[in-house]
C-alpha cells in the first residue's frame, strides 16, 4: 500500500479511483503520566509521552485508512491528510482521510 | 493562621515563578543551541511546500514522511501569556514555544527522510494541536506535525537520471 500526500505518483498512472477513505481514533492521557507533564509545565521543554501517544494514534488512524482501502481494493492513497481536535479537555480524535485508488 | 497560609501562598509563587523563568530560560536557550546544530546538520535535505516535483526529477520513489513535536509551556510563559490576554497585542513568550516545535517537528520529518535515503520533502503540509485548549487545569502544551512526501531517486534509474546533468 502506497501511502503519499501528494495528488499523484510521480510515473505512474492512476487506473481507477475508490473514493474517500478514512480513519480515526479517540485517546486520552494516563493519569500519571499526566502528572509528570504537569510537573514539566513548571519549567518547560518536550512533553514526550504527549508526542509519543499522538504519535501512536496518528499511526493507528493510518492503519483504519489503510485496511479500508485495502477493502476496497486500492493499491494506493493519494493526497493523505491529517487533523487532530480535541474532543474533551482530556482526550483528543486523530483523523487521517485520503482518496482510495488503483496504480497500474 | 490564615496569614501563615497566605505566606505559603506566596513562597510556592514564588518558587515556581522562579523555577519557570530560571529553568524554562535555560531549557528554552539549550533546545535553541540544539535546534540550531541540527538544522546545520540536516542543511543539505531541502524541503519545499510544493504540490508536485520538479519536472527534471525523472523517475522517483516516494514515502510519506513525518515528525511532530510537544513543547510545554512553563511557568512564566504562562504567566506571561495571561498577563498580555488582559491586554492584547504580541505574545513572545507562546511565539517562541510554537517556533520551538515548528523546528523540532521539521527536524524529525527530515531524519525521517534521511532514513529513507531521500534528499528532497514536497507538499509539506503543517498542522499545530493545542493540548488543554481552555481548560485551566490541564497540561498546556503546543504539537506541532510537518508532513510532506520525501522524493528519492529510484536506484535503477539513478545513474539514467543523473546522466543527462
Amino acid at each position: 500500500m502506497l501511502i503519499s500526500n501528494l495528488e499523484l505518483v510521480p510515473g505512474r498512472r492512476v487506473t481507477r479511483h475508490l473514493g474517500l477513505v478514512q480513519g480515526s481514533t479517540v485517546r486520552a492521557k494516563h493519569v500519571g503520566k499526566d502528572l509528570f507533564a504537569s510537573l514539566k509545565n513548571i519549567v518547560g521543554g518536550e512533553l514526550k509521552a504527549y508526542t509519543e501517544l499522538l504519535q501512536e494514534s496518528r499511526e493507528e488512524a493510518t492503519q483504519r485508512m489503510v485496511a479500508q482501502a485495502e477493502a476496497a481494493g486500492a493499491n494506493a492513497i493519494l493526497n493523505v491528510r491529517f487533523a487532530t481536535s480535541s474532543i474533551t479537555a482530556r482526550a483528543a480524535e486523530i483523523f487521517a482521510y485520503g482518496t482510495a485508488v488503483v496504480l497500474e | 493562621m490564615g496569614v501563615l497560609a497566605e505566606f505559603f501562598d506566596l513562597i510556592v509563587f514564588a518558587v515556581l515563578f522562579l523555577l519557570g523563568f530560571f529553568v524554562g530560560r535555560w531549557n528554552e536557550r539549550r533546545h535553541y543551541a540544539s535546534l540550531r546544530r541540527r538544522e546545520g546538520e540536516f542543511g543539505d535535505i531541502l524541503v519545499f511546500s510544493n504540490r508536485f516535483p520538479p519536472a527534471a526529477a525523472g523517475r522517483l520513489d516516494t514515502a510519506l514522511v513525518s515528525g511532530s513535536a510537544v513543547i510545554s509551556e512553563d511557568y512564566f510563559k504562562g504567566l506571561v501569556a495571561g498577563l498580555y490576554s488582559l491586554i492584547g497585542g504580541r505574545v513572545r513568550s507562546y511565539e517562541s514555544l510554537i517556533d520551538r516545535a515548528r523546528r523540532e517537528a521539521v527536524l524529525r520529518m527530515k531524519s525521517e527522510a534521511r532514513a529513507r535515503g531521500a534528499g528532497m520533502i514536497i507538499n509539506v503540509k503543517f498542522q499545530t494541536f493545542a493540548i488543554g485548549g481552555r481548560n485551566p487545569n490541564s497540561v498546556k502544551g503546543v504539537e506541532l506535525l510537518a508532513y510532506g512526501t520525501a522524493l528519492s531517486a529510484r536506484a535503477q534509474a539513478g545513474a539514467a537520471a543523473a546522466a543527462p546533468g
